[in-house]
């Protein structure tokens, strides 16, 4: 699965946010990290706003949510050279209900 | 028996070795969950962070992620850096060929696997391990230390050799088709990729030695150093990030240096520059270099004739150089370290 060259969404249709994480200046995994423990506090059909700034979210962030079962709504350029990605709640995702194994 | 019941929980690097594993489980119907531990010494972390223009996002991706994407099975990124570290700088088991402990590593990772099993309802573990593909950590003897030390025996299968290896409790309580498991041994990769082939797994990263900073010469080198110079209880994990990036010298016991090598280099150690000495050519393209420790008079102009052997002003007489610590500036005018000085110091 090569994600890495996707299109960013029309800027006239972005979905609308019920969470903003902001995970600037990270690289990954942390953004993913983040965004899996984000993501365990919301609801079925909500949506988290991920801002990040690390090129490579824009491959792993797609493969995190076909491998979670989450839904990826896409990306658009944000301010700054920043990256906005924004990703839904699915019912039944495959991870499981637990806080993460902490370091 | 209905399989989609049983959970079947491994460690997944992003490897060939443990897509397919996943891959061989999912085929016989089990829920299989992925975990992925970032330990803090990942090659392609670290070129991550030192986040060089113009480098595909494509080649730096997580395989841990792109694998659970391809076998469609959740894996969960768990961040154990902290702990890692204090297993790495006290194993039990002692190093590798280089600075890698991979019996403890091992053994450390089952038990944070195992204990990430039993949050989730897990029946079992499994792994990518094939028996005898490397010498320390997958031979026979050591894969059976490794289930007994993390109190796992008969409870953690290896899907890819399971049929050359005695059968584990999931295979004898028919939660796995045994006769459906690989029977791979040895080095050859030419099973895997044939299994490859019949998963569609096509995108998985090259057999390289490893993603694992500990296996490589010259970061155990200056890992080692480190070792050396500092007490385990103070070493720590910013310690770390300096030794990927940059020429490393020794200068005495106590004071070492670090020289960027390039322009991307000098903007991740910029981030560093904060409580130590910072040195800088003058009048000419210079690397920045950071100082460890506490220089005397006369260390502080072996630095300064260091750092102008890596500047552009490496063939003149002289070349003055800065030196500066929070508020405090001291300029010495120096002659370049030569080539054979430099590498006497060389960690």
């Amino acid at each position: 699965m090569e994600t890495g060259n996707s299109a960013p969404l029309d800027l006239a249709r972005l979905p609308a946010a019920d969470r903003l994480l902001d995970v600037v200046g990270l690289f990954c995994p942390l953004p993913i990290i983040r965004t899996a423990a984000a993501m365990r506090h919301l609801q079925p059909g909500r949506v988290l706003e991920v801002l990040a700034d690390d090129p490579v979210a824009l491959v792993d962030m797609p493969n995190w949510c076909k491998s979670s079962g989450h839904g990826y709504l896409g990306w658009s350029a944000g301010d700054g050279g920043t990256l906005r990605f924004f990703i839904e709640v699915r019912q039944g995702s495959r991870v499981p209900p637990r806080a993460p194994v902490a370091s | 028996m209905d399989r989609s019941k049983i959970i079947a929980v491994g460690l997944i690097s992003g490897g060939l070795d443990s897509t397919l594993a996943a891959c061989l489980l999912k085929e016989q119907g089990l829920q299989v969950l992925g975990l992925n531990f970032s330990t803090g010494f990942c090659k392609t972390d670290a070129r991550r962070a030192l986040n060089r223009p113009g480098e595909d996002p494509r080649r730096l991706r997580h395989e841990g992620l792109r694998a659970g994407a391809d076998a469609e099975i959740a894996v969960e990124v768990v961040d154990i850096a902290r702990d890692y570290l204090q297993m790495v700088l006290h194993p039990k088991h002692g190093y590798g060929k280089v600075m890698n402990p991979c019996i403890d590593c091992r053994i450390f990772m089952l038990q944070r696997a195992k204990t990430y099993m039993e949050e989730v309802g897990g029946h079992f573990l499994f792994t990518g391990e094939v028996l005898g593909q490397r010498p320390m950590s997958q031979h026979s003897r050591a894969l059976e230390l490794i289930a007994k030390e993390v109190g796992l025996e008969g409870m953690l299968l290896r899907p890819l050799s399971a049929r050359a290896m005695e059968p584990t409790i999931p295979e004898k309580k028919g939660w796995v088709d045994r006769s459906l498991l690989g029977d791979i041994t040895g080095r050859s990769r030419k099973s895997q990729i044939q299994l490859a082939e019949r998963f569609g797994v096509v995108e998985y990263p090259q057999p390289s030695g490893g993603c694992c900073m500990l296996t490589d010469q010259n970061f155990g080198r200056r890992f080692a150093d480190l070792l050396d110079h500092t007490e385990p209880e103070n070493v720590n994990i910013e310690d770390l990030v300096f030794l990927k990036v940059g020429r490393h010298l020794r200068l005495s016991s106590e004071v070492k240096v670090v020289v960027a090598r390039d322009e991307v280099e000098c903007n991740f150690l910029e981030r560093y520059r904060n409580s130590g000495w910072a040195a800088e050519a003058l009048d000419c393209s210079s690397p920045l270099a950071l100082v460890e420790g506490e220089p005397d008079e006369k260390q502080k102009s072996l630095i300064a004739a260091v750092t102008a052997r890596y500047s552009s002003g490496r063939n003149r007489q002289q070349v003055r150089v800065r030196l500066s610590r929070q508020g405090q500036e001291e300029v010495f005018e120096v002659a370049p370290a030569s080539e054979a000085e430099c590498r006497r110091m060389l960690i």
